[in-house]
């Protein structure tokens, strides 16, 4: 799996990495720009060297903090400026300096959900709209994105921008070894050589009309199972733009290269056909492979049916270098992914919704400073305006005064800090399984559908088995917490301390991020499973027991609920233990457990 | 201010010295984001592949704007911004004061609107372009609502009133994309303006009101969060787009947009034909839209439909009624007959539902069967 272990594919990613850079740097906003996976370091370093030489010279390149504020990123009123002209001038933001060149995003994996609704927007439309502080102008701003994502784990950069960047580029597994050594100094970087990769790229290429690679290209997403219709239009784009660069028309060459570079590293699934013994790219074209073409080709819709013999030749090129660019390997890791991934992708989301609330300023109000913190310069701008209605002078000689009236002042906004997330902690061993797991869940509906009222987050801990499982990162999405729940399954032993861990690890991540967490334990208390993964009711007592007490070290809200028949004393024992409140289920209907939640987290 | 200045038709002017834009002033009162500003070409509304619900919703509301605005919640990449974008560009100019910040029509009553209550008829008027106004993340209180006319204040100390996008919205349509992500505030005041038609400005020492009805368009990806069940409700229709799984369309969809972005004025010029019919037709359904019958057999299907699906208020008959009637405009009848409510009701319905967050079946799936028993 590791790439390093053969310089080869190491040498060969380079290569297209060095390729993407050109064409990337030779229209960023067409593009829409890079998703780069890499840590710091010289790789990385050098590849972006790679980039900034392939843009056309004089163009701007901007890094842009994953928090940055509004009035920075999209501009507004420059007050210094306003105030010695005597008229309102715009501050340019970010996005419109970075017009024509690039943004780069350091730790985009940490970019909220609304920063990158804005980048997006621009993305789109190639322009920023400014409607702030007075201001209503649109500003040019096309740029390409070069989002550097260092996320392990449960995180990633946005859905929303990754799927509007032709390139997904992961150097993360390249050594600096892979690298030719003129390419780590950066300076003296020649324009990198186009890939010569694929042996159908030396061949002279025949045209290929926009019809037959669209269909080729659309055809090639199928195959490699890409769901966004963006992908194959970032392809097309690219492939025009490859041709331009080189001068050439469009041809198998162009469209074979974009399928490599652009839908290869988006495939989620192989071609059908893969299973069968390579035939190779050097295979005729034209030659009859059912197994490689996508299975709706078949079925024959009218569209498809058109396409002569050289178009369905193209199709299988284009699908071929795709598929020849797709790491050994990689899509074995996906596979086995599959179920991990989208429960990682709700994580993503859950931890970047915490980063906009960590107390990061969210503008300011009209408001007493002795309520709040002031804003001075908001405070500024508010009483700049009035200044010559005031009688006091912008244009006067001399140290001019700014008058400011009790009106005029502002305090600053923080996000909310009181956002209550609910975690779930669900026990689904088969003691609990057996009696009343379905009745667990209903509560648990009952309680979603309530924090979905009061727009809280939700996250949801199964433990059954060995362990205790992540189900729901802390969400409001009330689609992921319906897919959670259903897909819970039940069985096996009562890893009960594995669970609270995991629900105070939870905990403590939400408090971090400024959030309230509230545990709601659902269990029957009776723990035989210990921390150490073996089975055995005493030390699985002691280790729950312990887990419990942690809860109350932390001062962490919960409740727990007994999901047993009859209340158990092993349940109150834990209950107690964690300073939760104690609730058994017979008893606990509709209004108590919500209203119970609902205490536990105004309380906390 | 006259309305010809706040729409400059200039293209987002390069700034080849970036230090030279930042001394430039701001365009007062200039378009957000006006998509038909810069004379850039949009991509024609007839050209879009598929997404037949969405358009049919935006066709309504460009026949009949008191439908209550449309709701695009989907996948993404699916169109949302280019269908709304499409649309402005495809709707027939009106008839406005001339001078008037507000758009008002020459044949309502005058008072209406700060500006021509104080105008004696008859006004002077001109044809505008029904004004698509964008909402974009990050826009402050004072530019939606209106605020102190910033460069009069600072050059000539005089205190005036600068419209907001809101008085630039009315009689138009307010587009919203990634609405779920709008700040609250900025909700609260919209759902204020969206229920009354009225934009009332209590700020900075203004005190005025003036009159801003629009249709809200709002566009979002429900993965990215849910939306206020308050601003749900505000809206008329509700449609889901979903990515075109179908190898031909998609197909359709690339090669339809790779051939607009090679030659923008090309394109537009080869479905000229197209949206020119489609205009007529939006143009004759107005007409004929006051003329359209509703029986009260349909009435009393969408009254049933309702009551089947336990939807709360009245606002869900209402809307039936009024989008089966746009809709039987729109096909060039006169009756709004029981299959109007069969097509439309999935939009007008999917969104009211009582929200039960676990039922496997989709409000889709829901309405569909309710559709089915009612209907029958």
């Amino acid at each position: 799996m590791t790439l390093g272990s053969d310089p080869e594919p190491g040498r060969a990613l380079w290569t297209d990495a060095l390729r993407i850079a050109a064409l990337a740097g030779a229209d960023p906003h067409g593009c829409g720009g890079i998703w780069l996976k890499a840590g710091p370091g010289p790789v990385r370093d050098a590849f972006l060297a790679a980039l900034q030489a392939a843009l056309p010279p004089g163009a701007p390149s901007r890094r842009m903090p994953t928090a940055i504020a509004d009035d920075r990123l999209l501009g507004g009123l420059d007050l210094t400026a306003t105030l010695a002209a005597g008229r309102p001038v715009v501050q340019r933001g970010l996005m419109a300096e970075a017009d024509r060149g690039l943004v780069v995003v350091p730790m985009a994996e940490r970019l909220g959900a609304g920063t990158a609704a804005r980048l997006a927007a621009a993305l789109d439309t190639g322009a920023v709209a400014v409607a702030r502080e007075g201001l209503a102008t649109q500003l040019p701003a096309r740029f390409g994105l070069i989002l550097l994502d260092e996320a392990v784990e449960d995180e990633a950069a946005p859905r929303a921008l990754t799927d509007r960047l032709a390139f997904h580029l992961d150097l993360s597994r390249l050594a600096s070894r892979d690298l030719a050594p003129r390419d780590l100094a950066p300076r003296d970087l020649s324009p990198p050589v186009p890939a010569p990769a694929a042996t159908e790229l030396q061949r002279p290429t025949p045209p290929a009309s926009a019809e037959a690679a669209a269909t080729a290209l659309c055809a090639a997403a199928e195959a490699l199972g890409i769901g966004s219709i963006r992908a194959p239009i970032l392809a097309l784009r690219v492939a025009r733009l490859a041709a331009g660069l080189s001068g050439d028309p469009l041809g198998e060459a162009q469209v074979s290269e974009a399928a490599r570079l652009v839908l290869a590293p988006r495939a989620t699934r192989l071609p059908p056909g893969e299973e069968a013994p390579e035939t190779g790219p050097e295979a005729v074209p034209g030659d009859p492979r059912p197994g490689d073409l996508p299975e709706t080709q078949e079925t024959g819709d009218p569209e498809t049916d058109r396409t002569d013999e050289s178009g369905r030749a193209l199709e299988e090129v284009v699908l071929e270098a795709a598929r020849a660019a797709i790491p050994v390997g990689l899509l074995a890791f996906l596979a086995g992914e599959q179920t991990r991934s989208r429960s990682a992708q709700a994580g993503r989301a859950g931890a970047v919704a915490a980063s906009t609330r960590a107390g990061r300023p969210a503008g300011s109000r009209p408001g007493d400073p002795r309520r709040g913190r002031l804003a001075l310069v908001e405070t500024l701008r508010a009483a700049a305006p009035w200044q010559r209605l005031r009688g006091g002078g912008v244009n006067d000689v001399g140290p001019a005064r700014i008058r400011v009236r009790p009106e005029d002042v502002r305090i600053a906004r923080y996000r909310q800090r009181t956002e209550t997330t609910t975690i779930f902690a669900v026990d689904a061993s088969g003691s609990a399984a057996l009696e009343r797991l379905a009745e667990a869940k209903g509560a648990v509906e009952l309680l979603l559908a309530e924090s979905y009222v009061r727009r809280d987050r939700v996250a949801l801990v199964a433990f059954r088995g060995r362990g205790a499982d992540l189900v729901l990162a802390p969400t409001r999405s009330l689609v992921r917490a319906k897919r959670g729940l259903a897909g819970l399954p039940g069985g096996g032993g009562t890893p009960l301390a594995a669970g609270l861990d995991a629900a105070l690890d939870i905990a403590e991540a939400v408090r971090r991020g400024g959030g309230t967490p509230v545990v709601v334990l659902l269990t029957d208390g009776r723990a035989n499973i210990a921390r150490s993964g073996e089975a055995g009711r005493a030390r699985a007592g002691e280790d729950a027991l312990a887990a419990a007490r942690a809860f109350r070290a932390a001062g962490q809200r919960a409740i727990l609920i007994d999901t047993a028949p009859r209340p158990q004393e092993a349940a109150r024992r834990l209950a107690a233990a964690m300073a939760a409140r104690y609730l058994p289920l017979p008893q606990a209907d509709a209004g108590t457990l919500s209203v119970a939640v609902r205490d536990a987290g105004r309380a906390a | 201010m006259t309305l010809d200045d706040r729409n400059p038709d200039q293209p987002p002017s390069p700034a080849p010295d970036p230090g030279a834009a930042s001394e430039a002033p701001a365009r007062r009162g200039a378009p957000a984001a006006e998509p038909r500003a810069g004379g850039v070409s949009v991509f024609p509304f007839s050209a879009i592949v598929g997404q037949d619900e969405m358009k049919q919703a935006l066709l309504i509301a460009a026949v009949d704007p008191s439908v209550g605005g449309v709701l695009v919640f989907g996948d993404r990449g699916t169109g949302k911004s280019t269908a709304i974008r499409a649309l402005a560009a495809l709707l027939p100019p009106m008839r406005a004061v001339a001078g008037c910040p507000y758009a008002c029509d020459p044949a309502s009553s005058a008072g209406a609107c700060p500006h021509c209550s104080g105008q004696s008829a008859p006004r002077r008027s001109h044809r505008v372009p029904v004004p698509v106004v964008d909402l974009p993340l990050g826009a402050t209180e004072d530019r939606v609502v209106g605020a102190l006319d910033l460069e009069r204040a600072l050059t000539a100390g005089v205190k005036a009133f600068e419209p907001g996008l809101l008085a630039r919205a009315n009689r138009g349509f307010l587009y919203i994309d990634e609405v779920n992500l709008l700040e609250d505030h900025l909700v609260d005041l919209l759902l204020d303006v969206a229920a009354s038609g009225v934009n009332t400005v209590e700020r900075e020492g203004l005190s005025l009101r003036h009159p801003a009805r629009f249709v809200l368009v709002g566009s979002g990806n429900p993965e990215e969060g849910e939306l206020r069940p308050q601003l749900l409700d505000r809206f008329g229709l509700a449609v889901e787009v979903t990515t075109p799984t179908e190898i031909a369309t998609r197909i359709a969809v690339v090669r339809g947009r790779d051939a607009f972005e090679r030659d923008p004025a090309g394109f537009v010029a080869a479905h000229a034909k197209a949206e020119r019919h489609l205009q007529r037709r939006i143009l004759a359904a107005r007409e004929r839209l006051a003329r359209v019958a509703v029986p009260d057999a349909t009435l009393e299907a969408a009254a049933r439909l309702c009551l089947a699906l336990g939807t709360d208020g009245l606002r869900g008959e209402l809307t039936l009624m009024r989008t089966a009637r746009a809709l039987a405009a729109l096909d060039g009848g006169e009756i709004a007959e029981i299959d109007h409510l069969r097509r439309i009701a999935p939009a007008a319905l999917r969104h009211r539902l009582r929200r039960n967050p676990l039922d496997e079946a989709g409000s889709t799936a829901r309405v569909a069967r309710a559709v089915a028993e009612v209907l029958a």
